[in-house]
């Protein structure tokens, strides 16, 4: 390999910063002592987090968001997995066709999407149901288990099944003891990223919450026009935690799988 | 390595049935999708010709507001994209070039981000640009500046944090195209006796085109719909498309109008997409069959 010019090594590292640093401000933020902002911080405190884990619209928030995530990610791997398998295996007209018609969520923008469920929510009484949000936050979700799980299956030898077949398996005995363990780690990732989709997803939440059903994106949005208050910054640290960890096991499943295939 | 590989031709006849029934699988979620994406879409279009009338689409096209705000949005749009080309390209380029721990290392801190809530990103941006905040305060106890400056309400801040929302895209475009630069390449036209930079500029340059062009389309469809970061830096006076949106809806409960805006932004997306598709593949910007 080349060696890279020392400038332009220098700058990458410096768009790595502007890539990483700032948002990791809320962090020292969530723990200030005072509610103004000010810098250094001062004091050490954690009662933005006593705050943010006790008071009530808080509390509900998380929970709500907690309730939805897992909802809308158990769908999304459910149906996305299903839509991946007929995708790949499937014997019909227009795969392409329908291949972008469920990437499509991806593309059209989340505010067009927002505003076209809250018409139809509003007639369907889906508003300010957790039921209304797991249902867009799970077509929000789809792409990334059709992607990930169609990865998994692109890497997948069908010529297993048919011995398992050859060997008297059934078909769905087939699936669910030779296939399916070999796409689980595609299938888990899918699960992963639907569910950070669904728990950082704030403009649908925005729309389709109400005061009683609403998720901690929409009230963290609500909450910045009033002005920085470092709970906000405990939440949105949470927040950031919590897909942290999500994204740990993700990567960590991804390295099993590709030692498992190595080995 | 291919999974379509054909069974034996015995093995096709006896496992027909088998075989056929795959495509059904994909019907639930074809059909949740169908409810809750398509419908509703289509009802959204139904509604802007409807209520009360086309005539929505001649307000949201003719009315001065709606203009200058287009105007503002393709503004904001092409600056992000120029910011995330300027950003990423160097970045991309050490990232296609360097030794694998740097490479991963950078890969990491495009990848991270890239999954962090958008809201929380954007909220942390005003914590260093608002008019007490961390950089204005800093220049101001330096004595550089006497008041603060405006550095969010306006272009500039939407600008910014656009940008660092949308860089991770440009960047693994432009990864993905760098890396298939034979390097060999180079060392041919520096061994013919080319200096470094004519080098970067004749051979190295040309052949990213296709990730600069993938990134610029992907940058630039998706600033076009953004909405969290203008509506929290950016300048209330003049809003982007997408604000204008909400609060047609949100505030206004115009929904025909509401709607019309929506479309014709739908409409300018999946047109830039579509004409930008002729030149890259699609699928390798979402990731399908993309290396893993």
């Amino acid at each position: 390999m080349r060696r890279v010019n020392p400038a332009v090594g220098a700058a990458a590292a410096l768009v790595a910063v502007f890539l990483v640093a700032p948002t990791l401000v809320v962090i020292p933020l969530s723990f200030t002592e005072y509610s103004v902002l000010n810098w250094p911080p001062h004091g050490f405190s954690l009662k933005w987090y006593d705050e943010v884990l006790t008071d009530p619209t808080w509390r509900s928030a998380t929970m709500t968001s907690l309730k939805v995530g897992a909802g809308a990610a158990l769908a999304a791997t459910v149906l996305g997995t299903g839509i991946a398998l007929g995708l790949s295996r499937g014997r019909f007209r227009g795969k392409n066709v329908a291949t972008i018609a469920i990437l499509s969520p991806m593309i059209v923008p989340v505010v067009i999407t927002a505003v076209a469920n809250y018409f139809v929510f509003v007639k369907w009484g889906l508003t300010g149901t957790a039921a209304g949000l797991i249902a867009a936050h799970t077509v929000l979700g789809l792409p990334f288990v059709v992607v990930s799980v169609s990865n998994s299956l692109s890497r997948f030898d069908r010529n297993q099944e048919n011995a398992a077949y050859s060997l008297g398996a059934s078909p769905l005995f087939a699936f669910f003891t030779v296939t399916l363990p070999q796409l689980l780690p595609g299938v888990l990732s899918g699960a992963l990223f639907a569910f950070i989709t669904s728990w950082d997803e704030a403009i649908i939440s925005q729309f389709l919450s109400s005061p009683q059903v609403r998720t901690l994106p929409s009230l963290i949005f609500s909450q910045i026009s009033s002005g920085v208050d470092p709970s906000v910054a405990a939440a949105a640290s949470i927040l950031l935690a919590v897909t942290a960890a999500l994204l740990a096991s993700a990567s960590i499943i991804g390295a099993v799988s590709r030692r498992k295939r190595s080995s | 390595m291919s999974s379509q590989m054909a069974p034996s031709p015995g093995a096709a006849v006896r496992f027909r049935g088998v075989r056929s029934r795959w495509g059904a699988l994909a019907l639930p979620g074809a059909a949740a999708l169908a409810v809750f994406f398509v419908v509703p879409l289509a009802y959204m279009l139904v509604r802007s010709l409807s209520d009360p009338s086309p005539r929505n689409y001649v307000e949201v096209i003719t009315s001065s507001i709606y203009l200058k705000s287009y105007a503002t949005t393709l503004l904001v749009a092409v600056w992000t994209v120029v910011v995330c080309l300027v950003l990423g390209y160097p970045y991309a380029y050490v990232m296609a070039r360097s030794s694998r721990p740097i490479s991963m290392i950078l890969g990491f801190c495009v990848l991270m981000p890239f999954w962090m809530s958008i809201l929380v990103r954007t909220y942390a941006w005003t914590v260093w640009l608002q008019d007490n905040g961390l950089i204005n305060t800093f220049l101001l106890r330096l004595g550089l500046i006497r008041e603060p400056m405006a550095l969010m309400g306006n272009a500039l801040g939407t600008t910014v944090g656009m940008a660092q929302v949308l860089l991770p895209f440009m960047v693994l475009s432009l990864v993905t195209a760098m890396k298939r630069i034979d390097p060999a390449l180079e060392l041919a036209s520096r061994s013919l006796g080319v200096g470094p930079v004519r080098t970067f500029l004749r051979v190295f340059l040309p052949l990213s085109g296709p990730g600069v062009f993938a990134g610029g389309l992907i940058v630039f469809v998706t600033a076009l719909g953004f909405y969290l970061t203008p509506a929290i830096l950016g300048d209330p006076t003049k809003p982007l498309i997408s604000q204008l949106i909400v609060e047609r809806v949100n505030t206004l409960l115009d929904f025909g109008g509401g709607g019309a805006l929506g479309i014709i932004l739908l409409v300018l997306t999946l047109v830039i997409l579509l004409i930008g598709a002729r030149f890259v593949d699609l699928k390798e910007i979402v990731g399908l069959r993309g290396e893993s």
